[in-house]
């Protein structure tokens, strides 16, 4: 058993584990955040896919012990006094997605894109790293408007890693 | 996934100690692999020693034409690197097409050389530049240390700490993913000293891991160019043949990755 402590959408939280738990189920059981969802059980398809010390991360392939001390962002963290982010929003606008189950982990895909390339982010760039997520409804094309929308929204600005 | 004692290590010796007070200790770096293979229950270590935090075992350091790369540097931190970019833009886009970026993000060249898997993209840049791989004990030249599928020199509790090379006058790598995994269906590493000497490494099709391919080097020695490589002949009979591709088709891909390396080199 370990206990663990790290910091989750800026709040300090901690809990007891197996040291087998997996992050993607310390998130999801111990602190209740179940937006971060389990698509496959290959490392494959990005459902689970959260920031760790700011950078995008698929949250099925690293132990919660591994992550202790550090500084994690899920799909909750993401809004900011009742409004989406604007990558949230443009997958709204753009109906970048169908059921939803993909999509927790497609806007964290995007955020760490968008803080990497700014407004370089181009179409083909945007595809080639939706490479770890997998979408069984949508077939992609408005993922990528969305993206590509919000890189606009957000004046493409890239960010320092938190 | 099995039980285990996860440990976190905070230098290279700390991490020998731990492996050695363990029953059957596995080193845990990216966890790109290993965690994968544990959650299918193929792999069951009592402990986890983890690497990651260990500071002398991070950074690239580029003097001159000298690199070195410490083993739990990411293939973010390889493909993003401005310095290692400026002498060996080759190594930068290989590290940059491993798997997807949050495996990036996590993935190091120390995990992916100690795991040696045989479709992996950085054993056939080590064997290309004929780098070495540094230990906490040793030092192995990457011709001794990939010795078959999954199958590396490293004895016991042996920490692959850092690896460094000679920047080489032109280098490529050109790899033909698997449509579906993005791991090398066959990948060819082609590198060419001042002197005109030339490696041509060839991931993902060997049946025993990588390998150099003498044909194709005396051809490239001969004449440096896509050319050159229409008359060498590919044996299929040492390729691996799969659902994905046949030994054959293997075989012409060894030719066409090493054409495209030389063309971009
Ligand atoms: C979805 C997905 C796609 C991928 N695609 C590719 C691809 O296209 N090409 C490719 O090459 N790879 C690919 N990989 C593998 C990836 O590159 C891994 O990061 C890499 O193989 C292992 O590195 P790691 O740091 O994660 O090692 P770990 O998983 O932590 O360790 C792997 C093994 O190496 C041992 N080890 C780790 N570090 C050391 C050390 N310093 N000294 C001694 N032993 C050590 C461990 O004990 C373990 O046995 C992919 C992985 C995933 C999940
Ligand atoms: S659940 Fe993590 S990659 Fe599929
Ligand atoms: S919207 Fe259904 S899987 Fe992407």
């Amino acid at each position: 058993m370990a206990k663990i402590t790290m910091t989750v959408n800026g709040r300090q939280v901690s809990g007891v584990c197996d040291d087998r738990t997996l992050l993607v189920h310390f998130i999801r059981e111990n602190l209740g955040l179940t937006g971060t969802h389990v698509g496959c059980d290959t490392s494959q398809c990005g459902a689970c896919v959260i920031h760790m010390d700011g950078q995008s991360v698929k949250s099925c392939s690293i132990l919660a012990a591994q992550a202790a001390g550090s500084s994690i962002t899920t799909i909750e963290g993401l809004a900011q006094n009742g409004e989406l982010h604007p990558v949230q929003a443009a997958f709204k606008a753009h109906h970048g997605l169908q059921c939803g189950f993909c999509t927790p982990g497609m806007v964290m895909t995007a955020v760490d894109m968008i803080r990497r390339h700014g407004s370089d982010l181009d179409e083909a760039t945007v595809r080639a790293e939706l490479e770890g997520n997998i979408c069984r409804c949508t077939g992609y094309h408005n993922i990528v408007k969305a993206i590509l929308a919000a890189v606009h929204e957000t004046g493409g600005v890239r960010q320092a890693a938190e | 996934m099995y039980e285990t004692n996860y440990h976190r290590a905070s230098s290279v010796q700390e991490a020998v100690q731990m492996m050695g007070a363990a029953a059957e200790g596995k080193y845990l770096s990216g966890g790109m692999t290993i965690i994968p293979t544990m959650r299918q229950r193929l792999a069951a270590p009592s402990d986890l020693i983890d690497l990651r935090h260990i500071a002398e075992m991070k950074g690239i350091a580029v003097d001159g034409r000298s690199v070195r790369i410490g083993a739990a540097t990411t293939h973010e931190e390889v493909a993003t690197s401005a310095a290692l970019a400026a002498v060996c833009p080759a190594l930068c886009g290989l590290a940059g097409h491993i798997g997807d970026p949050a495996v990036r993000h996590m993935g190091t060249i120390g995990g992916s050389i100690a795991n040696n898997d045989p479709a992996a993209d950085y054993p056939a840049a080590m064997l290309g530049l004929d780098a070495v791989i540094v230990t906490d004990r040793r030092e192995i030249m990457a011709g001794d240390f990939f010795t078959g599928l999954f199958e590396t020199a490293l004895e016991e509790g042996e920490i692959i700490t850092a690896v460094r090379f000679e920047t080489p006058a032109k280098a490529a790598y050109r790899k033909f993913p698997n449509p579906a995994s993005r791991y090398a269906m066959t990948g060819v590493f082609v590198a060419r000293r001042d002197n005109g000497d030339v490696r041509v490494a060839v991931t993902g099709a060997g049946s025993n891991g990588v390998f150099r391919h003498s044909g194709l080097e005396a051809a490239l020695s001969a004449n440096w160019s896509p050319d050159a490589v229409a008359n060498v002949t590919v044996d299929a009979s040492d390729l691996l043949a799969d659902l994905h591709a046949s030994a054959a088709y293997r075989a012409n891909l060894v030719k066409v990755m090493t054409k495209r390396a030389v063309a971009a080199a």
